[in-house]
């Protein structure tokens, strides 16, 4: 007891600062959350249900999934290329290339999307050119996808870069002797080695995808039921004073945030658990040998 | 198979890991590469394995040129430092992994990498581990497990990384002696890397003393230990008192004492540093053929052997003496009693040949 008073705050302190925080999470996170179902499902089931299934609304859920569908993959693939090289090789300029990939995270959405249409909008730098061609990107739904892969680029590069810095590259190696093709040895070694920490940036990943607002905003032109994406959907109905509508498709998002919220609690957990459960076994193993050897 | 490395080059940006090595290993010997660390060894032993690329020279497997063969075709066992077991795979997967990898023409039937699996875990006596994962064994059955898995696709070589570095003291000594006689079974060539003397010597048929990227010695563990042949591998195997003098006319002299040195350095006159054993210096009351004077400051008189420590009388320096509890009792040593200390044997290098390792 008088160990533990030295090292913790009185209990007074400990109560008020959970009091605070959780005063805070609620006021902030809980209450929209809730108030967003709240008015979603304010006129009833149906009304709900209608403004989800109506085109202009189904639509832009279409879109949205297709983006995903589009972005997740690509940044898996360039992700898992950046990550290796930056952690498995030494090359001039990796510090520079490092903090190239934080870019779309420390740039403002907007100036993502502004920056797309400098370079291929009507009056950009490529757009003569593209017009030329009958290429149309902005206003497009390539120029949507091109945004969300920017926005989205450093989430997967970002878990894997430390996971396998720690890792090492000894079991690769120990593949490669053992007469591993470069191939072999990603698949079957690599890739089991990564796999949680590249769950959890895919599903970080997917998240932004479908919830990006800023340069999406930007490079989509708002053409209703061609367009838009569930965030531009909902803010378009909100202007309209149409509340159902809006918050039946911002519920749609808040859901995937549950959902990703849950996924990625679980594998937390179960990162956490192969842990506990190396460590109890190891210790059985230990134990073991003098009984059956 | 025999590993010939010849005018083997080496650096990491401006550090020289390696400067011009050459080596012949011979076939199905048990081969140590002994050395402080950032001495080469590892280096070295990569670059046989091919993990590593020389900048220059040749590594030739039973006489052919094997330094531009890929590590995966090298057919060469490689047991890391920490392992570097397959953490996702059971312990039989681990095992299995080097013959599932094969080609579909040269891989075993499913019955048969079961069979010569099973027959390899028995081999390390961790059959009944098969199907544990890494992180539940202990150290020493990790190693164990990473040998079975370099044996499995029977390497013509094996080599293994600082073997028993990470493993507490008694698990060490078990592994070692287990290693030897498991090379006395299969007969492979093998080389391992280590910095710890007493292993070099205890294991190996040969041992290799490296430093600063150069190769100082080759020889048998006993050649090794009774002449060494630098400076550098005297103090590298063993405690070793330190003694500077002359020498002149087939004596050395330090201070005011002299000791005849026969046949060595006969005709020669320069400074020199010789090189004692504790155990090879006797402690005694009269002052015949000494090599200097000190005073017993303390007295270790636990286990086999008493160790003495002296304060040189002049340079204060501190001279260790490991004597048998016989000489001691006969000597009736007592702290504070001015002795003289006779080598038994002793290694002189003079001073031209000292110059690179006083540092």
């Amino acid at each position: 007891m008088s160990s533990a008073n030295l090292t913790t705050e009185a209990p007074w302190v400990r109560r008020v600062l959970i009091a605070v925080a959780l005063a805070f999470v609620t006021l902030f996170l809980l209450v929209p959350l809730v108030a967003v179902f709240w008015e979603a499902l304010a006129k009833g089931w149906e009304l709900y249900l209608a403004a989800l299934v109506e085109p202009e609304a189904w639509s832009a859920i279409k879109l949205t999934l297709l983006t995903a569908a589009i972005a997740v993959p690509l940044n898996v693939v360039f992700g898992v290329a950046a990550a290796w090289a930056i952690a498995r090789f030494e090359f001039r300029g990796k510090s520079l290339f490092t903090t190239l990939i934080d870019l779309p995270f420390s740039v403002s959405p907007v100036v993502a999307g502004l920056m797309y249409m400098l370079m291929f909008g009507a009056n950009g730098w490529l757009g003569p050119w593209l017009a030329e061609h009958d290429i149309k990107l902005m206003f497009a739904v390539p120029g949507i996808v091109l945004a969300t892969v920017f926005v989205t680029f450093p989430f997967v590069a970002r878990e894997l870069i430390p996971l396998m810095q720690a890792q090492g590259q000894d079991e690769e190696q120990a593949a490669m002797v053992l007469g591993a093709s470069g191939w072999q040895t990603f698949w079957k070694v690599t890739i089991p080695n990564i796999k949680w920490g590249l769950l959890y940036g895919v599903i970080l990943t997917n998240a932004r995808a479908m919830g990006e607002f800023g340069a999406v905003s930007v490079v989509s032109g708002h053409i209703r039921g061609e367009t838009n994406t569930i965030p531009l959907h909902v803010e378009i109905l909100y202007n309209e004073y149409n509340f159902v509508g809006a918050f039946a498709c911002a519920s749609i998002l808040a859901l995937l945030a549950l959902v990703t919220l849950l996924v990625k609690t679980l594998i937390e957990w179960r990162i956490a658990r192969q842990r506990e459960g190396a460590k109890e076994r190891t210790l059985e193993a230990r134990l073991a040998p003098a009984s059956t050897h | 198979m025999t590993i010939d490395i010849r005018n083997i080059r080496k650096s990491f940006g401006d550090f020289v890991a390696l400067d011009n090595v050459n080596l012949t290993i011979a076939s199905g010997e048990l081969l140590a590469l002994l050395g402080p660390s950032g001495c080469g060894k590892t280096t070295l032993l990569r670059i046989i394995a091919g993990l590593e690329r020389p900048d220059a020279g040749q590594v030739l497997f039973s006489g052919q040129d094997a330094t531009h063969t890929h590590v995966s075709e090298r057919q060469v066992g490689f047991v890391f430092q920490h392992y570097a077991l397959f953490r996702h795979m059971t312990v039989f997967d681990n095992v299995a992994f080097g013959l599932s990898v094969k080609s579909r023409k040269e891989r075993p039937g499913k019955e048969e990498i079961r069979e010569r699996v099973m027959k390899l875990l028995k081999l390390v006596q961790l059959d009944w581990l098969a199907d544990a994962y890494p992180s539940q064994l202990s150290g020493g059955q990790r190693q164990r497990i990473a040998l079975a898995r370099s044996l499995a696709v029977e390497p013509k070589v094996l080599l293994l990384d600082e073997p028993f570095g990470a493993l507490d003291a008694k698990v060490r000594k078990d592994l070692r002696r287990w290693l030897r006689d498991l090379h006395d079974e299969i007969h492979i060539t093998s080389v391992f890397v280590t910095h710890d003397q007493e292993e070099a010597l205890e294991v190996s048929d040969r041992v290799v003393v490296m430093d600063h990227g150069h190769i100082e010695q080759v020889g048998r563990p006993d050649d090794i230990y009774e002449s060494p042949a630098t400076p550098f591998v005297t103090q590298f195997l063993g405690d070793v008192n330190l003694f500077h003098g002359r020498v002149d006319g087939g004596s050395l002299t330090i201070g005011d004492y002299a000791h005849s040195l026969g046949q060595q350095h006969a005709g020669k006159t320069d400074d020199a540093v010789a090189y004692v054993r504790p155990h090879d210096l006797d402690v005694s009351r009269v002052a015949d053929g000494a090599l200097a004077a000190g005073t017993v400051e303390h007295i270790h008189a636990v286990g086999p052997v008493v160790r003495i420590e002296l304060a040189q009388i002049g340079s204060g320096e501190t001279i260790e003496a490991a004597l048998s509890k016989e000489r001691y009792r006969e000597l009736g040593l007592m702290l504070g009693d001015t002795v003289y200390v006779t080598p038994k044997k002793v290694a002189v290098f003079l001073k031209e040949e000292a110059q690179d390792y006083v540092i």
